[in-house]
């Protein structure tokens, strides 16, 4: 079955064309990586087919597990309800600060729950339960009880991962979920993510800022360059020379912190080895 | 002896700009030329207050020594103004929840955003005193007029406040929200509110305080109250007597902000 398919989407702001005629398409089950330098539009992508912002008048239509959630630049139907089988993870993980660890998890419910209760703030034993499990899984359930503003970076982001599993979410779309964390929070992030993806079959699909997380956490690649796709395929075709070829100068800023080092190192010490000494360094990424 | 010479190397100190002398004089001119003009029509005499010393000093002893034989009367008003400051803002910050939202831009569209504004305008611009001297017409003397005046003043000033509170939360947690699903009005309760919260607390004590002292001049109009007492008083030349009222006033509207000051820190 499809999970994602977006035709001939346009997205304008101001005088910026932010997505151009953009077509892209999602399997179920498939963990997949969204790449491309700050600007490019992989977040403009991610908050349309979340259905958050809408595209230009009349370009395109997306649609999620079949169903629309927007067409010709305005916003399907019963969008919200729709909303429930995707979960958002967002770059400053978009949690209520001055709430529980564990309201913020339950805020999941809310698209089922009746609102009559969940308006009163009332929340069943069954679903905290189940909020509880969703925080064990993400290994932050001792937290539960903290205010969320009190977390790191790291586990704020879990905790929002958690509340997507309490959605139910069939559908997970990751905004930057690791450009604002350091290299171990980043890792326990992309491998909450790949659990969830693997364990109960969720689509995922993360945007990154940074090539070399692409490529041990998902199969396959879309890189995006000036709103447009430039690549759709196995993450690990993705070579320097590639990276080069379809980035240009933009591409050094692809690579993680370290890697950009390193690279930078292995130019100053080698240069003509460089291109043979990077394409060694990805391969070895790729094999993690 | 060390002078700064200046050497070409130095960085330089930038030229005076005219154009920021000549418009802040300009400013100056104005603001006086503004004080002149009001001169005449405020009835300005400060020589008065030279001239008629010997009067006015005549005039405050009468005031000496305060007399506080009615004492347990003057606290029991005292009270009745507390409980009409008490319901009066209650009532006020229920319906300024509803209001102060519906008059929020990032929240509701224009077409809500601007009528509730422009009512919250009148309700605000009008003085508590007017509202409670057409209360009493409507209702009847007493503190029931009183509460009404306060409570509709207050809608208006604190659903301002309230949205200007909400204008400024992190749209973020919301879009996290609404991306679960949920509908606006959990938006408004899980990502509004909490955002809010400490501020709105905030603000809602301080109109507290100011509501118990605007209601202890409401008397004055007949809408109940500790202003009562003291506008009879004034009026029948008892100064002994309104030197007493005045003192109790300021002792309890004191002691009140004290404790709503040290209310408001323990929130924000």
């Amino acid at each position: 079955m499809v999970a994602i398919s977006v035709r001939n989407l346009d997205k304008t702001f101001g005088r910026n064309k932010a997505l151009k005629n953009v077509s892209v398409e999602l399997d179920e089950k498939e963990m997949v990586a969204l790449i491309g330098a700050s600007g490019s539009g992989k977040s403009t992508l991610i908050r349309h087919i979340a259905g958050l912002v809408v595209s230009d008048k009349g370009r395109g239509e997306i649609n999620v597990f079949g169903t629309a959630i927007q067409k010709d630049g305005t916003l399907a139907k019963g969008v919200r309800k729709h909303r429930r089988e995707i979960g958002v993870v967002f770059q400053q993980f978009n949690l209520v600060g001055r709430l529980t660890v564990l309201t913020n998890v339950l805020m999941g419910v809310l698209g089922v729950a009746p609102s009559w209760r969940t308006l009163l703030g009332i929340f069943t034993n069954e679903e905290k339960q189940k909020a509880m499990n969703a925080l064990g899984r993400v290994g932050i359930a001792s937290h539960a009880a903290q205010r969320s503003s009190n977390l790191s970076g790291g586990q704020q982001q879990r905790a929002a991962i958690a509340r997507t599993i309490v959605q139910g979410a069939k559908l997970i779309l990751a905004d930057e979920p690791i450009a604002s964390l350091d290299p171990a929070s980043s890792r326990k992030v992309m491998d909450n993510l790949a659990h969830v993806n693997r364990e109960d079959g969720v689509t995922v699909l993360v945007s990154l800022h940074q090539v070399d997380y692409a490529i041990k956490y998902c199969p396959r690649t879309i890189a995006m360059r000036e709103g447009e796709v430039v690549f759709d395929g196995p993450s690990h075709r993705l070579t320097p020379e590639f990276l080069q070829e379809i980035y240009g100068a933009d591409s050094i800023e692809l690579l993680s912190p370290e890697e950009q080092r390193r690279k930078a190192e292995s130019k100053r010490a080698d240069q003509p080895a460089q291109p043979a000494a990077d394409g060694d360094l990805v391969l070895a990424y790729a094999a993690r | 002896m060390t002078t700064v010479t200046h050497r070409n190397s130095d960085p330089q100190t930038p030229p005076r700009d005219l154009k920021r002398s000549v418009i802040s004089l300009v400013g100056w001119a104005l603001f006086f030329m503004l004080l002149a003009w009001s001169w005449e029509d405020a009835d300005m005499r400060p020589m008065d207050l030279f001239n008629d010393a010997a009067n006015m000093g005549q005039f405050a002893s009468g005031f000496f020594p305060p007399d506080f034989t009615e004492w347990k009367m003057y606290v029991s008003e005292i009270i009745i103004t507390f409980k009409i400051a008490v319901w009066g803002t209650v009532l006020a910050i229920v319906f300024s929840i509803p209001f102060g939202i519906m008059s929020s831009e990032n929240i509701v569209p224009w077409w809500i955003c601007q009528p509730t504004r422009r009512l919250m305008d009148m309700f605000r611009a009008i003085n508590e005193m007017v509202f409670a001297m057409l209360f009493v017409v409507a209702v009847g003397l007493g503190p029931f007029a009183g509460v009404l005046a306060l409570w509709v003043h207050t809608t208006g000033v604190l659903a301002k406040l309230f949205s200007e509170a909400v204008e400024s939360i992190d749209p973020r947690p919301i879009e996290g929200i609404r991306a679960t699903g949920a509908n606006a009005l959990h938006e408004i309760i899980f990502g509004v509110i909490p955002q809010v919260l400490p501020l709105w607390i905030s603000y809602s004590l301080y109109r507290f305080e100011s509501n118990v002292r605007s209601a202890t001049v409401l008397g004055i109009v007949g809408a109940g109250g500790i202003g009562m007492l003291l506008w009879e008083y004034i009026r029948g030349f008892y100064y002994a007597e309104t030197a007493a009222v005045m003192i109790l006033i300021i002792v309890s509207v004191s002691l009140l902000d004290l404790l709503s000051q040290r209310l408001r820190k323990l929130v924000t």
